[in-house]
C-alpha cells in the first residue's frame, strides 16, 4: 500500500486510575485492522504499564495488561520504552514485561526497544500521526 | 436480553454476549449456539476451545484476521481458512464464535 502512515501512540500514564491506557490499547488494536506502520511509546508513568507480574484483584478492575502480548498478533511490533522514564522511577528493563512478535522466519522476536530520551524525540519527528494518550 | 439455563437466568447484553464471563459452560455454550442457529460439531468445539484459551492466555477475543493467522499455527492451514470458518460460522466466525464461547466481541470487530 503506498498510502501507508506512521502512526505513533504515545502512552504516558499510570495503566489504572485513569482510562487512558486501557482507551489507548482499544485503539491500538482497533487501528491495527487498518495495516498501518504502527509503533507505541511509552514514556513518564506510562512505563508502569508494562510492568510485569501486575495483579490488580485489590483494586477490583480487570488486569489488561496480558493484552499487550497480543501485540504481536494484530502485526504491532515495534514498542518504544524510554530509559531516562524507567530509571526515574527505579525500574529496568528487567521489570517489563515480554512482548514478542515473529519475525520473517517464523522466530519469536522482542518487540521491546529501550531508548533514550533524544532517540524518542527522533521517533517522534518522524511520524506522521502522533496520538497522545 | 439473556438466556434461561438450568433454572437460572444467565445475564447477556443486547447481542447476546454473557455479561458474567465465568457463567460460562458447554451447555450453556449448546444453547447460546441453538440461538445462532449453529448446529455444534466437533469442528465447532475446537474453534471455541481455542478462543477460550486464547482468552484465557491475552484476556482478549481475537479479530478475526488475527483468529485465522493463531489457528493456523495450531490446526494447520485447511482448517484456518476464512472459507473453512465462515461455513462454520456463517454470520462471521470471530462474531458467533465468541459469543458461543461466552467470550466478550472481539475487539477489533467493527
Amino acid at each position: 500500500m503506498s498510502d501507508t502512515k506512521r502512526f505513533l501512540y504515545v502512552n504516558r500514564k499510570a495503566p489504572h486510575g485513569t482510562i487512558y491506557a486501557l482507551e489507548s490499547l482499544e485503539v491500538v488494536l482497533i487501528g491495527a485492522a487498518f495495516e498501518q506502520d504502527v509503533s507505541l511509546a511509552f514514556l513518564d508513568d506510562g512505563v508502569f504499564q508494562l510492568i510485569k507480574k501486575q495483579a490488580t484483584t485489590g483494586i477490583g478492575v480487570k488486569n489488561f495488561a496480558p493484552v499487550y502480548r497480543a501485540l504481536g498478533d494484530y502485526d504491532v511490533k515495534k514498542i518504544f520504552v524510554e530509559r531516562e522514564s524507567l530509571e526515574e522511577r527505579g525500574l529496568s528493563e528487567d521489570d517489563l514485561m515480554e512482548i514478542t512478535h515473529e519475525n520473517d522466519d517464523e522466530e519469536d522476536v522482542s518487540s521491546v526497544e529501550i531508548v533514550d530520551r533524544a532517540r524518542m524525540a527522533e521517533i517522534m519527528a518522524a511520524q506522521d500521526v502522533i496520538l497522545s494518550f | 436480553m439473556g438466556y434461561q439455563w438450568n433454572g437460572q437466568e444467565i445475564a447477556a447484553d443486547e447481542e447476546g454476549y454473557l455479561t458474567d464471563l465465568s457463567q460460562w459452560n458447554p451447555e450453556l455454550a449448546l444453547l447460546i449456539a441453538e440461538d445462532e442457529k449453529v448446529n455444534m460439531t466437533d469442528d465447532h468445539w475446537e474453534v471455541v476451545n481455542f478462543l477460550r484459551e486464547y482468552y484465557d492466555e491475552y484476556q482478549i477475543a481475537p479479530a478475526i484476521r488475527v483468529l485465522t493467522k493463531a489457528l493456523k499455527k495450531k490446526l494447520g492451514e485447511e482448517k484456518s481458512t476464512n472459507k473453512y470458518l465462515y461455513d462454520l460460522f456463517p454470520y462471521g466466525p470471530a462474531k458467533q464464535a465468541c459469543k458461543i464461547a461466552g467470550l466478550p466481541k472481539p475487539t477489533g470487530c467493527v
